[in-house]
């Protein structure tokens, strides 16, 4: 029965580390889509921030200095994509590919030049990235049943990005739901001319919406490199942003769903490996690579309107004035 | 929209997008410490020599294909990202007829039944986000997006199990029989002198396909349709065009483009289903339709271009220490964000600029 537990709580512990890159890019695109701004260039304002972090981590030995530079460089790259669509009205779901294009090409450009390792940064040591945070009472609990293993392995002993990730969700419900910011920005996102009318300007809450995005996508991004890696490696994003995308539609652009879905997606990618050569009783071993793009086909599967039916913010994609 | 003539809309502004990503790219490469002019002149002499247009011509195939797959959608205002998915779908397509008829049918059969298979395995592959945007809303970009990471998953589990050749570790399948394949053109104009190269027939398919959607988009009722479509929703609803029919036929056609991809790569060179060979000429295609304005000559210059800049790119390796073939990638980004994202910073500009000249010239 303990066996059992501890193997349990490894198995989430393993799936909160993986969520913990989505949780954040979700709640990225939440607020950048809720502000009427599709936002399928998170994987690349991801991956911009893992290399930017792992990269002032290499020159300074200072994870501080590369979450800052991730959430710089992220934050960059998301006014990039706002003046193209914003300021110029240029399509949306266009910008977001070249904005993703253009990090995929960039951070390798970028990492040839400064440390000739085929795009690499060298590896990082130990002490060079995020430690890991040990709660109060860790110890003191680690006696206790069932509860002490959870608080020490679940809960305890994370790195500084996974508690700001879990911290971000009801932060963000606070500002998107409870603030006047809030209001405003889910007005721009379901009736932009509303909000024009009402005299204030779409322009400014849309691009502020993807501030907090890039701010978001580069905490992630550090997570990624010098949290949960060592170190950048060419497209280390690997399609975690279109994941988080997702979750996002997934969890019906609200964000405690959206953070059940982020877990959800975790715990797929954590039990993936662990399914490696399971039979099914009938069916024959459990084909992995299915299993890892579940959470795509469950997406679209809730998008057909299968189970419920996911509503995206009314005016997402379209500039205020515009109809169809 | 813009009362800008044409050559403005066709020849000026794609060329002015253009000439903003390579300096914008220029001063990536001088912010690395290279020479901007010399990076130039690597890139077009490794595009253009006579050993190496065949792979510049090789190159721009792949890029023709998803960059038609993806004008045939964008001009009925659909942004469908799926040309990925749907080109590695069309590789099973091909993959699947080779290594299932390859032991008893003749060659040619197999080939020419192939050439059919890759179309209507990516047209297939774009049926469910059709059909979801059509009838359920579904955002054909979502959509496609997932259909993409489905694609690659499918692909990874058919070629880790099912497909993969007995014996052998890494995911492909067998080699197709000797003769299955499109020749290459080297040696069907061997007389002429032509350089080795993975050039092959695949590039007349997709002349021809490029001259099919100019037909069918301007020269049909259809294409009609599919343009009004593209114009104005509403316009077109009340005009009678049955709107729900019309975005699943154009996401088909798009999707069958886009598999026409696996032609050139699987059937013409690699002689064996491998995976990620689509290798982001899927959205590559979105700069080629987007530079060439969703026009098949249009298309058919971009596609040279960028064929010119992958194959280009591939010398900066060797030429340079510091500048690899990833800063064509960066080029292709900044081609997509000038020419479509910010398209409009020029044409308000542009309009007055024309405008002024009219009213001078009375």
């Amino acid at each position: 029965m303990a066996e059992t537990w501890i193997d349990l709580l490894r198995l989430l512990d393993g799936a909160l580390r993986l969520a913990t890159p989505l949780i954040l890019c979700a709640m990225a695109g939440l607020v950048s889509e809720r502000s009427g701004v599709i936002n399928i260039a998170l994987e690349g304002k991801l991956l911009t921030g893992a290399f930017a972090a792992a990269a002032a981590v290499t020159l300074t030995g200072s994870v501080a200095v590369g979450l800052a530079a991730a959430v710089c460089a992220a934050t960059m790259l998301s006014m990039v994509h706002g003046f193209a669509c914003i300021t110029h009205r240029g399509e949306q779901i266009i910008s977001g590919v070249a904005i993703n294009i253009v990090a995929a090409g960039l951070t390798v450009v970028a990492g040839n030049a400064l440390f000739r390792q085929g795009g690499h940064t060298p590896p990082l040591a130990p002490d060079d990235r995020f430690p890991a945070l040990t709660l109060p009472f860790a110890e003191t609990l680690a006696a206790v049943p069932v509860l002490g293993p959870f608080w020490g392995e679940l809960v305890s002993g994370h790195t500084l990005p996974v508690y700001l990730a879990l911290a971000s969700v009801p932060v963000i419900w606070w500002l998107v739901y409870r603030s006047r910011f809030g209001l405003r920005l889910r007005a721009a996102g379901e009736l932009p001319e509303a909000v024009e009318s009402a005299g204030v300007s779409v322009t400014v809450l849309r691009y502020r919406g993807l501030l907090i995005a890039g701010v978001l996508c580069g905490i992630a991004g550090a997570y990624l490199s010098t949290g949960h890696g060592g170190g950048f490696v060419r497209e280390m994003s690997a399609g975690k942003g279109f994941l988080a995308l997702a979750a996002l539609i997934f969890g019906r652009w609200k964000p405690w769903p959206v953070l059940f879905a982020c877990l959800l997606f975790g715990v797929l990618d954590a039990a993936a490996p662990r399914l490696h050569g399971l039979e099914v009783p009938l069916l024959g071993p459990v084909p992995v690579a299915l299993v890892s793009v579940l959470p795509y086909g469950l997406t679209v599967i809730l998008l057909a309107g299968f189970f419920g039916r996911a509503e995206a913010p009314g005016a997402l994609g379209r500039p205020p004035g515009r109809t169809g | 929209m813009t009362p800008l003539p044409r050559w403005i809309d066709i020849g000026l502004l794609p060329a002015i997008n253009l000439l903003l990503a390579l300096v914008t790219a220029g001063i990536v490469v001088v912010l690395i410490g290279e020479n901007p002019f010399r990076v130039l002149r690597v890139l077009i002499s490794g595009a253009f020599s006579a050993e190496t247009l065949g792979y510049t011509l090789y190159y721009a195939t792949n890029v023709l294909f998803t960059g038609l797959a993806a004008a045939v959608a964008f001009q009925a205002r659909l942004f469908s990202i799926g040309a990925e998915g749907q080109a590695t779908l069309g590789g099973l397509g091909v993959g699947l007829t080779c290594l299932l008829l390859d032991p008893t049918l003749p060659p040619v059969l197999v080939v020419v039944i192939a050439c059919l298979a890759a179309p209507v395995f990516g047209a297939a592959w774009a049926l469910v986000p059709g059909v979801l945007q059509a009838w359920r809303g579904s955002h054909v970009v979502i959509t496609t997006i997932m259909f993409n990471f489905l694609a690659s998953g499918l692909m990874v589990w058919l070629l880790s199990g099912p497909l993969k050749e007995a014996g052998r570790g890494s995911p492909q399948t067998r080699r197709f029989a000797e003769d299955a394949a499109l020749p290459y053109l080297h040696d069907l104009l061997g007389s002429f002198g032509i350089a080795r190269s993975p050039l092959n027939v695949s590039i007349v398919i997709a002349l021809l396909a490029a001259v099919g959607v100019w037909v069918l988009v301007w020269r049909t009722r259809f294409g009609y349709a599919l343009r009004a479509l593209g114009h104005s929703r509403e316009a077109a609803r009340y005009a009678g065009i049955p709107i729900r029919r019309m975005i699943v036929v154009t996401l088909l056609i798009s999707g069958a483009l886009a598999g026409g991809m696996a032609l050139n790569e699987i059937l013409g060179v690699q002689h064996k289903l491998i995976l990620n060979f689509s290798a982001g000429y899927g959205f590559t295609g979105i700069a080629v339709a987007l530079m060439g304005r969703n026009h098949p000559a249009g298309i058919c210059a971009a596609s040279l271009l960028f064929g010119a800049l992958f194959q280009g790119g591939a010398e900066l390796n060797f030429e340079f220490e510091t500048i690899t073939t990833d800063l064509v990638l960066v080029i292709q980004g900044l081609i997509i964000l000038f020419s479509g994202a910010l398209a409009g910073m020029f044409t308000p500009w542009m309009t007055r600029l024309v405008l002024a000249r009219a009213v001078r010239d009375g």
